[in-house]
C-alpha cells in the first residue's frame, strides 16, 4: 500500500460532517498553525514541503506565495480554483464531496500564511451539487469557531466563500477565473502582471487547486521536511489520479509520486487492467490537454527503462517521446479504441470551449474539428493529416492562454504515434464504415 | 406555457443582498453568475432578455454586461428548453464507455433529435462536454442531479421517473434557498 494522505479517510462514515472530521484529527493544522506557527513559517515549511501544483502545471507552490505582493493597506486573496474541468479529471470534485473539510481547513491554514481575511471557492456551475455539500461545510465551520472573526481566540479572521461558474472550461485557468469571479466572460488576462501582483479586483491574489490547497495540511502536520521525503526526486509527496476508460476499476486513487505507470494500470490496488482482459492500445496520462502515448511508450521511456507516475518520469524524453503528469487524468484506451475517434471528440472539446479571444485558437480550434469530422465519417483527404499537422503548430505558442496549446498537443501527439490509423481512415473509408468505435453499454453491462 | 412574472419574491431578494454581501463593496457585479443561475431557475427555466435586463437592475450594471455573460457561458439557456434538459456528456471518456449510445437511444425513445425539445415540453436532449464524472462514465446531468453510470434500463426508468414527476429541474434544486 502507498501512501495516503489525503483521503486516506475516504471511507469513514460521516466523515464529511464537521464532528466526525475532527474525531479524524480534521483542523488539526488550523490549531498548529494559529497557535504555534508564525505566518512566514508557514510559507516556509511549504516551500521546504516541494509541493508542486496538483491543477497541471506543476508550478512550486511555496515560490508562487512568495510571489504574492503585499503593499500596505491592500486586501489581499486567496481563490481556490474549483473549476476542474479537464477532460479525464474528476479527482477534486471526489476530494470535495467526500471530505468538503479538507479543502476548507487548507484555505483557512493558507490563507493565514497569505496575510488574506477573505477567500473564495470557484466551483465550476455543473458542481451545484457539491457548492451545496461545501457550503454546508462552510456553515459547521463557522459555528464552530473554525471561520469568521478571531479564529479559536487568535488574531486572525478569516471569511470564505463559495461562488459557482457558469460552464466554461476556459474558467480553469486562473486570469480567466478571475475573469469569471468579477462577474465577466472568461476571457484569460494578458500576463504580466500576474495575479500575485494584480489579481481579483486588481489586488494581489494566489490562485491554487483545490488538491494543492487540501495538502497544505498534511504539510503543516508533519512538517515541510517529511513531506519531501516522501516521493520521489523533486515530485514529492502523494497526487490523487483520476482513472477512466478501458480499465477494470475506474476511480480516484491517491498514490505516492513515482509509482511505476504499469504497477498503477494493472495491479487489483488502482486500475485493476484492462476491461475484458483486452491489450492496452494508449494512454493520457495527464488530462486530454496532454500528449497521447502508445502502449510501449507509456509503459518504458524510449531508454527502455519503467516509466513512473511521476513530473519527471513522465516527461522524459520530450514531446518526442514522452507526455505529462498534468491535472493526472489517467485516460486509458484498449485495443479496440479508435484513436482518430478519439481525437475527434477532443478537438470537438476544444472547439467548444475556446473562449474566442485569439484568432489561432478561435479559428484553429474550428478548423481542427471540421478536419476531423470529415475523416470520421469518411470524407478524408490524403492531404488532410498534413494540414492538421500545419494547422496545430501555428496554433501552439501563439495565444494568450494555455489553451491553444492544449488543443494543439493532443493533435500533434496522435498523429506523430498513429499516423498510419489516420491514413486507414483516409485511405480506406470502406472498412470504417460498419466499425463500431467505442464499447455499447450493453457490452459493458455484461463485462 | 403560463407567464411568469420576472420579479424576485422577497425572499430570494433577501437571498442576493446576502449574495452581494460576500464582495467588497463597490463589486456586487461578482454576484451576476450565481444571480443568473436563480433567475433561471425562477424564471422558466432560460435567460429571456426580459429576465437578463431584470437582472441587470437588480444588480445596478448595464443590460449588455449581463447579456455578455449569459451568452458566453453554457450553462445559461437563451432559449426555452423542457423542463427536464437532459444533458449527456459525450468527452472521450464518457464516449469509451458508451455515451452515444445514451444520445441515439434518447433520441428514439423521446422521438426527438439531439438539441430539440418534445412536443409536450417535458424534455429536451443536450449532448455536453466533460462534466468531471469520467470514472463512473457513461453519464447525464439533469439539474443538480448527476446520473452515473449508466445502462439503456437505467436510462428508461429515469425518463418514467421524471415524466412522472412532471416538474422542472434547475442546478439550484437542493434547498438553495437554505444553504446559501
Amino acid at each position: 500500500m502507498g501512501k495516503k494522505l489525503l483521503i486516506h479517510n475516504d471511507k469513514v462514515p460521516g466523515i464529511a460532517t464537521l464532528e466526525v472530521y475532527r474525531q479524524h484529527g480534521g483542523y488539526a493544522s488550523v490549531e498548529k498553525a494559529l497557535k504555534t506557527m508564525t505566518p512566514p513559517e508557514v510559507l516556509e515549511e511549504v516551500k521546504k514541503s516541494g509541493l508542486r501544483g496538483r491543477g497541471g502545471a506543476g508550478f512550486p507552490t511555496g515560490m508562487k506565495w512568495s510571489f504574492l505582493a503585499r503593499p500596505e493597506g491592500v486586501e489581499r486573496y486567496l481563490v481556490c480554483n474549483a473549476d476542474e474541468s479537464e477532460p479525464g479529471t474528476f479527482k477534486d470534485r471526489y476530494l470535495m464531496e467526500v471530505i468538503p473539510h479538507l479543502l476548507i481547513e487548507g484555505m483557512i491554514t493558507s490563507s493565514y500564511a497569505l496575510g488574506a481575511k477573505t477567500s473564495y471557492i470557484y466551483i465550476r456551475g455543473e458542481y451545484f451539487y457539491v457548492a451545496r455539500i461545501l457550503e454546508k461545510a462552510l456553515d459547521e465551520a463557522y459555528a464552530a469557531g473554525l471561520l469568521g472573526k478571531n479564529i479559536l481566540g487568535s488574531d486572525f479572521s478569516h471569511d470564505c466563500y463559495v461562488q459557482v461558474g457558469g460552464g466554461a472550461y476556459i474558467c480553469g485557468e486562473e486570469t480567466a477565473l478571475l475573469e469569471s469571479l468579477e462577474g465577466k466572460r472568461g476571457n484569460p488576462r494578458i500576463k504580466p502582471p500576474f495575479p500575485a501582483i494584480a489579481g481579483v479586483w486588481g489586488c494581489p491574489t494566489v490562485v491554487n487547486n483545490v488538491e494543492t490547497i487540501a495538502t497544505v495540511c498534511p504539510i503543516i502536520m508533519m512538517g515541510g521536511d517529511e513531506y519531501a521525503k516522501i516521493g520521489i526526486g523533486r515530485s514529492t509527496g502523494t497526487k490523487l489520479i483520476s482513472a477512466s476508460g478501458h480499465i477494470n476499476k475506474p476511480g480516484v486513487y491517491e498514490i505516492e509520486l513515482g509509482l511505476p505507470v504499469e504497477e498503477f494500470i494493472y495491479s487489483e490496488e488502482y486500475c485493476g487492467g484492462i476491461i475484458n482482459g483486452r491489450k492496452l492500445k494508449a494512454v493520457v496520462a495527464g488530462g486530454s490537454s496532454v500528449p497521447i502515448l502508445p502502449a510501449e511508450l507509456i509503459l518504458k521511456n524510449d531508454k527502455g527503462e519503467p516509466r513512473l507516475m511521476s513530473y519527471e518520469s513522465l516527461s522524459e524524453g520530450g514531446f518526442a517521446t514522452g507526455t505529462m503528469l498534468g491535472s493526472g487524468g489517467f485516460i486509458v484506451y484498449d485495443e479496440t479504441t479508435s484513436i482518430v475517434k478519439n481525437l475527434y471528440t477532443f478537438a470537438r472539446f476544444y472547439h467548444h470551449e475556446s473562449c474566442g479571444q485569439c484568432s489561432p485558437c478561435r479559428e484553429g480550434t474550428g478548423w481542427m474539428e471540421k478536419i476531423l469530422h470529415r475523416i470520421v465519417e469518411g470524407h478524408g483527404k490524403p492531404s488532410d493529416i498534413d494540414l492538421l499537422w500545419d494547422i496545430q503548430r501555428k496554433i501552439e505558442g501563439n495565444t494568450i492562454c494555455p489553451l491553444g496549446d492544449a488543443a494543439a498537443w493532443p493533435v500533434a501527439s496522435a498523429i506523430r504515434h498513429f499516423r498510419a490509423e489516420f491514413e486507414e481512415y483516409i485511405n480506406h473509408p470502406e472498412k470504417i464504415k460498419d466499425v463500431k468505435h467505442y464499447y455499447s453499454v450493453h457490452q459493458l453491462a455484461g463485462a | 406555457m403560463a407567464q411568469v412574472e420576472i420579479k424576485f419574491n422577497e425572499e430570494t431578494l433577501a437571498l442576493v443582498h446576502k449574495m452581494i454581501k460576500r464582495y467588497p463593496e463597490g463589486k456586487h457585479k461578482s454576484a451576476l453568475l450565481p444571480i443568473l443561475h436563480i433567475a433561471q431557475a425562477e424564471f422558466g427555466g432560460w435567460l429571456s432578455p426580459e429576465t437578463m435586463d431584470y437582472v441587470a437592475s437588480v444588480l445596478n450594471i448595464k443590460p449588455i454586461e449581463v447579456y455578455e455573460v449569459a451568452s458566453f457561458y453554457s450553462m445559461y439557456n437563451l432559449k426555452p428548453v423542457g423542463k427536464c434538459l437532459l444533458e449527456v456528456c459525450r468527452t472521450s471518456s464518457c464516449w469509451t464507455r458508451g455515451a452515444e449510445d445514451v444520445v441515439k437511444h434518447l433520441e428514439k425513445k423521446l422521438g426527438i433529435k439531439e438539441g430539440e425539445t418534445t412536443k409536450d415540453g417535458m424534455f429536451t436532449i443536450k449532448t455536453v462536454e466533460c462534466l468531471g464524472s469520467c470514472g463512473t462514465a457513461p453519464l447525464l446531468q439533469c439539474g443538480a442531479s448527476y446520473h452515473e453510470n449508466l445502462t439503456l434500463e437505467k436510462v428508461d426508468k429515469l425518463l418514467e421517473d421524471y415524466r412522472a414527476a412532471g416538474k422542472r429541474r434547475s442546478y439550484t434544486d437542493m434547498d438553495y434557498k437554505n444553504t446559501l
